[in-house]
């Protein structure tokens, strides 16, 4: 038996020993395909304890995407994704991190986003509009809280921006927290910074339960699955915002202006999909809209393709020249006929849409998360 | 008995398991020391025939009434002590056991903790023996019939054996016919004997048994009683086709207006039937029977202007008029083979069972090979539109089993082996095919499995060592995304057909036999046998046994194997013609029971009834206890509120001060 007082060992806290090699965790992994990461073979050999340091300087411990497709498979339940997790840790601790990492880590703990950008400007996305903005003292339904990505990153502030809309339109009892929340730390978390991880889960947890919400509702499925896996102690339930969604269209709230006679094919992020569970709300939503043909990828649902914005990798470039995932997804949406690549995550967005647009498809394809495609059909 | 107590305290050492924490002399001597003690003794292993020797003998010389053993738990040595006590000529109900082993030693790492621990848990049994009653055990007549639920191989078996012994034997099938899934397998491994061939006899037997009443398209409704005396109902379902009259000629089923339109339960929905229907052509009975979820003239009130079967049965055998109908009898012992599901592969989504049809389970290809299957035993799948044979084949091991994903952590033990005889099937069929087979590892155990495994390799069958984690599509070929983790290579292997090795779960209907019975389920979900060791086919229910993979996965040889320990079991009580039933009942004091009948809901066992009777010249409600159902587990007697029933050997007067020798009341 372990006593809480004895520290454990990589090997114990990785469990390590749980493990039989079977080798499911590498076979689903996505981005074999293109990086020579073999997740399992790190799980083999950090029983080494001797060899941890060595394990923890090869560049491929950084091509990991956090996607989680490796523990959903796990036959015995580990994490091997947070086996390099924790040589990340090491290194984060050693110091040696990229400067991006670096910056991005400081500036969670400085300003609570990844972002550099200073907490005063966190609620400029809600410039023109009229929100309504929590307090403690007041009981509130739906307490919402904006990912920083979608806070500071102007290509993707529409889906706050028409939430908000969409929410007045609709009579919903909703909040958005002030300017003092922070990042949720999902990618403090797969960075590996672990001390300034464990920290900002004990001061959100603190901060959000300070107000009576009936659900915290995310907006970003990196904020939902963190708040849902690494926050224990938070009062409130965590939904997506795809759910509340749900509600409102079966309860015939949502209606849309004229028609959108586009073929749409939805990406399951493997943050709402994969470790969310969340399949049907997004497709239900876009099934809503009059005129959408609704595509579907081979690779869907539980089998989706990761697009690779996931586990920090938007601050570490990889080594790998070959082809992108992201591309290869924007590929197959071109052979299914698509025009429009519908996401649920301000990450996917980013990611597809770059490729999109390295590919030169702009003015074939678009790419959307799934608030901005309902902005444009709110009747206003 | 109003003897007084002399009291001998038999201290054990059991080798070290005791000695080594527990100073058992120090122990005995201050047993000597307490009230009514006349001995106290220690011996190194008391359960030995010198250490029953040894209380025999102080029985007889210094006259001792009571017996204190202080060693393990009773589970194991109670029986072992009560006989020997009553063979010197003590009721053996004057026993009390401290277990001073499992609740002291073992828990215990400093001597002096254990020794002063076991002082405590003895002086407690001293001072509860002192005031045990004596008891007698009594015997009540056994119905020398069975009941078998389930007429797959093991209940077949199973009923067989009790048949030929001479009982009467009632097997109760829920489907048309017999045969369970065995019926569905083409070859079995390792020796590829034609499962049919060797399972068509047993299942004629069954059937043609002088003593085996054979309820096929029927189901138990309600056992009540207990072992030697259960009363079974039998719902016997409506076929809708008079069975005497069926002569089983067919015509009905090729002129249905629904025919291959049904998807066959047989074939594994790979094959189609009609509505009136026999489930395969070697059924037993070989009876027809109407499907009523699918008959037009059953759900829809119309068939034509006659429905078809009707027009042309020569026998004159359909009755749409026909009801279910119930049969009831007695028994003296029930055996549960009902069987497995397989495992249900749409709850792997990544494996796209539910999207390609050119993905399929073992069950399936079972059926695909089978000379009387829907292809006729041609292995040929579906590319797009074209029929093709394929090329490149995989199968992958352990879909479902030794899986937390799925929450199956056991091994379903077969697994290995049917995949390893597919494959052979599969080379057999398809000499140019690249098959190859994905593992995590080989479990080649049984007799001759080893063999059959090193056979399989050599007909230039693949083994991978991965399990692998996705497959989808790409073009016309399924991609098998995997790591070869013998050379730490991830693949995306490019194949025509999948087989998914599933494996086996407990059935999803078995809640409703586990409330007839009174059964529970161990971890893996599967029926709990009584030890997993030493009881292996009992149940915690007296009477009632398990066979087959009702209790957990296994392969035919074992199946077979513990059907018949089954039916030995079950036959001791045929055979004697009598049960013993246990002493230790609750009793109610008539005289002040208030009639409340909590006791009644409380009882786990429905061992309580309420009854009238006459107190004073005034007729009152009192429980009474059916002795032969009680199991002395006391609930009832927590329950009560007028202290007015009570457990013999566990009654207040006498557990109350056990508890307070212990020194933990205030």
């Amino acid at each position: 038996m372990l006593m809480s007082s004895e520290i454990q060992t990589f090997t114990e806290k990785y469990d390590l020993l749980g493990c039989i090699q079977c080798g499911r965790c590498t076979g689903g992994c996505p981005v074999t395909v293109r990086a020579n990461l073999n997740v399992r073979q790190f799980v083999n050999d950090a029983y080494d304890e001797d060899k941890l340091e060595e394990l923890a300087r090869l560049a491929e411990i950084w091509d990991c995407t956090a996607c989680h497709t490796c523990a959903v498979r796990c036959p015995k339940g580990l994490k091997p994704l947070e086996v390099l997790i924790g040589l990340r840790t090491m290194i984060v601790e050693s110091g040696k991190v990229e400067p991006t990492v670096r910056d991005a880590l400081q500036s969670v703990l400085l300003e609570g986003n990844p972002w550099e950008k200073s907490r005063a400007t966190r609620l400029d996305w809600m410039e023109d509009l009229d929100v309504k903005i929590a307090d403690p003292d007041e009981p509130v339904e739906n307490l919402f809280f904006v990912c920083c990505t979608i806070a500071y990153d102007p290509r993707v502030r529409a889906i706050a921006r028409n939430m908000v809309e969409l929410l007045n339109k609709a009579g919903v009892d909703y909040a958005f927290l002030p300017e003092d929340e922070s990042c949720c730390g999902s990618e403090v978390f797969t960075l590996g910074e672990e001390g300034l991880f464990e920290m900002q889960v004990e001061d959100s947890t603190e901060f959000l339960n300070e107000y009576q919400a009936g659900r915290i509702v995310t907006l970003s499925p990196h904020c939902f699955t963190t708040y849902k896996t690494h926050y224990p102690d938070l009062k409130s339930p965590v939904i997506h915002y795809t759910q509340l969604l749900v509600e409102l269209l079966n309860n015939g709230k949502l209606t849309w202006k004229g028609e959108l006679p586009k073929k749409i094919v939805y990406h399951d992020p493997c943050y709402l999909g994969k470790q969310g569970n969340i399949y049907d709300e997004p497709r239900e939503l876009l099934k809503s809209i009059p005129g959408v043909e609704l595509l579907e990828f081979e690779r869907r649902r539980e089998r989706s393709l990761c697009c690779e914005g996931g586990g920090g990798k938007m601050w570490v470039e990889s080594e790998s020249k070959k082809e992108r995932l992201s591309e290869t997804r924007i590929k197959d949406a071109r052979a299914l006929g698509a025009d429009v690549v519908a996401v649920a995550c301000p990450f996917c967005v980013l990611t597809l849409e770059d490729s999109m647009k390295g590919l030169g498809l702009e003015e074939e394809m678009r790419v959307v998360e799934i608030m901005e495609l309902l902005g444009e059909l709110m009747e206003k | 008995m109003t003897e007084k107590p002399k009291v001998g305290v038999y201290v054990c050492h059991c080798g070290i398991n005791i000695s080594s924490t527990v100073d058992v002399d120090a122990v005995a001597e201050f047993a000597q020391k307490l009230p009514d003690v006349k001995v106290a003794r220690t011996y190194s292993y008391m359960c030995s025939d010198p250490g029953q020797v040894l209380i025999k003998k102080d029985i007889e010389e210094e006259g001792l009434n009571r017996i204190v053993v202080a060693s393990c738990s009773p589970r194991m040595h109670e029986p072992t002590f009560r006989k020997a006590i009553a063979e010197a000529g003590v009721n053996p109900y004057f026993l009390e056991m401290a277990n001073i082993r499992e609740q002291c030693s073992w828990v215990h790492e400093e001597i002096e903790e254990g020794t002063a621990k076991a002082k405590k848990l003895v002086s407690a049994s001293i001072a509860k023996v002192r005031l045990l009653e004596a008891l007698e055990t009594k015997e009540v007549e056994a119905e020398p019939a069975a009941l078998v639920i389930g007429a797959g191989i093991a209940g077949i078996q199973a009923a067989l054996d009790i048949a030929d012994a001479g009982f009467q034997v009632y097997l109760v099938e829920k489907t048309p016919s017999v045969g369970g899934r065995m019926a569905q397998l083409d070859k079995t491994f390792p020796t590829l004997d034609c499962s049919a061939c060797i399972l068509t006899p047993k299942m004629v037997d069954a059937a043609n048994h002088p003593n085996i009443e054979l309820l096929s398209y029927s189901e138990v409704e309600e056992v009540n009683g207990f072992i030697g005396n259960f009363d079974v109902r039998v719902r016997k379902k409506a076929r809708y086709v008079d069975f005497d009259k069926c002569t089983g000629c067919g015509d009905c089923a090729s002129e249905c207006r629904v025919k291959d339109r049904i998807p066959s339960e047989f074939d594994q929905g790979m094959g189609k039937r009609s509505a009136i229907y026999l489930p395969f052509p070697q059924a037993v009975p070989a009876k027809y029977t109407i499907d009523a979820g699918h008959c037009l003239y059953l759900t829809r009130g119309k068939c034509g202007k006659t429905p078809k079967c009707q027009e042309v049965c020569g026998a004159g055998a359909i009755n749409f008029e026909q009801e279910d109908e119930f049969v009831e009898f007695k028994v003296g012992a029930v055996i549960v083979a009902t069987g497995f599901d397989p495992f249900d592969a749409s709850r792997k989504p990544e494996y796209g069972y539910d999207d390609y049809p050119n993905v399929i389970t073992g069950m399936e290809m079972e059926r695909l090979v089978s000379a009387s299957g829907p292809t006729g035993g041609k292995i040929k799948i579906f590319n797009g539109e074209e029929e093709i044979e394929p090329k490149e084949v995989a199968l992958i091991k352990c879909v479902g089993s030794r899986d937390s994903s799925v929450g199956n952590e056991y091994c379903s033990r077969v697994c290995c082996m049917y995949v390893a005889k597919q494959a052979h099937l599969i080379r057999d069929k398809l000499p140019d095919a690249n098959i190859r087979i994905y593992y995590m590892d080989v479990r080649a155990f049984g007799k001759g499995f080893e063999e059959f495994y090193d056979r399989v390799r050599r007909e230039n069958v693949r083994y991978i060592r991965g399990n692998p984690s996705e497959i989808f599509k790409r073009g016309n070929k399924l991609v098998v995304k995997a790591e070869d983790t013998l050379n730490s290579r991830p693949l995306e292997d490019e194949v025509d057909l999948v087989v998914l090795g599933v494996g086996l779960e407990p059935r999803a209907d078995m809640r409703g036999v586990m409330d007839l019975l009174r059964l529970s389920q161990s971890p893996d979900r599967f029926f709990l046998e009584a030890h997993p060791k030493l009881r292996p086919v009992d149940t915690a229910t007296d009477g009632v046994f398990l066979a087959g993979c009702a209790q957990g996965p296994k392969d035919i040889p074992d199946t077979v194997a513990q059907a018949k320990a089954a039916a030995a079991s079950a036959m001791i009580p045929l055979a004697r013609g009598k049960v013993t039933i246990n002493a230790q009942v609750a009793v109610v004091n008539e005289a002040t029971c208030r009639g409340c009948a909590y006791c009644v809901n409380i009882c786990p066992y429905t061992a309580i009834e309420m009854v009238t009777v006459n107190r004073f010249g005034n007729e009152v409600e009192v429980a009474r206890v059916n002795e032969a159902l009680c199991k002395g587990c006391g609930s009832c007697s927590a329950a009560c509120l007028s202290d007015s029933i009570q457990p013999k050997s566990f009654r207040d007067s006498q557990i109350l001060p056990q508890i307070a020798a212990l020194g933990v009341m205030r």
